[in-house]
């Protein structure tokens, strides 16, 4: 399966809160805690509404979180 | 494993099991006989509706044990669910095709029935084996 192009540190930004695991991040969103280790590992690349949702769970910015690399358009 | 990874684990065994116990018992009917002229309708009914109740009752079960955070169900499953269904979608009509040339070739009822059969089969095996793929490997991306 091809990876998307798009990269996050949730799993960074779940270290700097606290070690918060991914179960706890996908109680917050009401996801399968499934989902956010395939969103972590590139598998799932999750809707815009669900990114704003994981950015507000941290409170920072979208890109923040998602980052997408130079020239990738 | 999701509760939906678990759910596409049930549909496959179901399907597989049920499909088994149908040719099976077929194959015992007839007793070496020609297959054509075998009672199968019976057979076909009892697949059918026993692989929904089998299916239901162990999703139901599975369910229980769970708890309610091994329940839960999000968008990416229905992603998953979606493009799967496609995949199996393709074999229903692939087997209704089938059928329909074996109706025009004036055949037994036996392989037309069976040949849409085969088709639901197939649908169910594949759908469920593309579920458990991109449940475990990733959805591909838009």
């Amino acid at each position: 399966m091809k990876p998307t192009r798009v990269t996050n540190r949730i799993r960074a930004l779940r270290d700097a809160h606290e070690g918060m695991t991914q179960g706890q991040l996908a109680d917050a969103l009401g996801v399968t805690r499934q989902t956010i280790n395939a969103i972590e590992q590139g598998k799932y690349s999750p809707s815009l509404e669900m990114a704003f949702q994981i950015a507000r769970v941290f409170g920072v910015a979208l890109d923040e979180v998602f980052q997408y690399p130079e020239g990738g358009a | 494993m999701s509760f939906e990874h678990r759910g596409a684990w049930i549909q496959l065994a179901v399907t597989v099991g049920a499909y088994a116990a149908y040719l099976t018992l077929l194959f015992g009917r007839a007793d070496g006989g020609p297959l054509e002229q075998t009672p199968y309708g019976d057979l076909i009914a009892w697949m059918i509706g026993g692989s929904i109740v089998v299916g239901i009752l162990l999703t139901i079960v599975t369910g229980i044990f769970a708890g309610e955070r091994g329940r839960r169900t999000d968008v990416r499953d229905r992603a998953i669910n979606r493009l799967s269904d496609q995949v199996g979608a393709s074999f229903v009509i692939i087997g209704a095709v089938g059928a329909m040339i074996l109706a025009i070739l004036e055949v037994e009822h036996f392989w037309i029935a069976n040949a849409i059969l085969l088709g639901f089969v197939a649908s169910g095996i594949l759908s469920s084996i593309a579920r458990i793929v991109m449940q475990r490997t990733g959805v591909p991306s838009w």
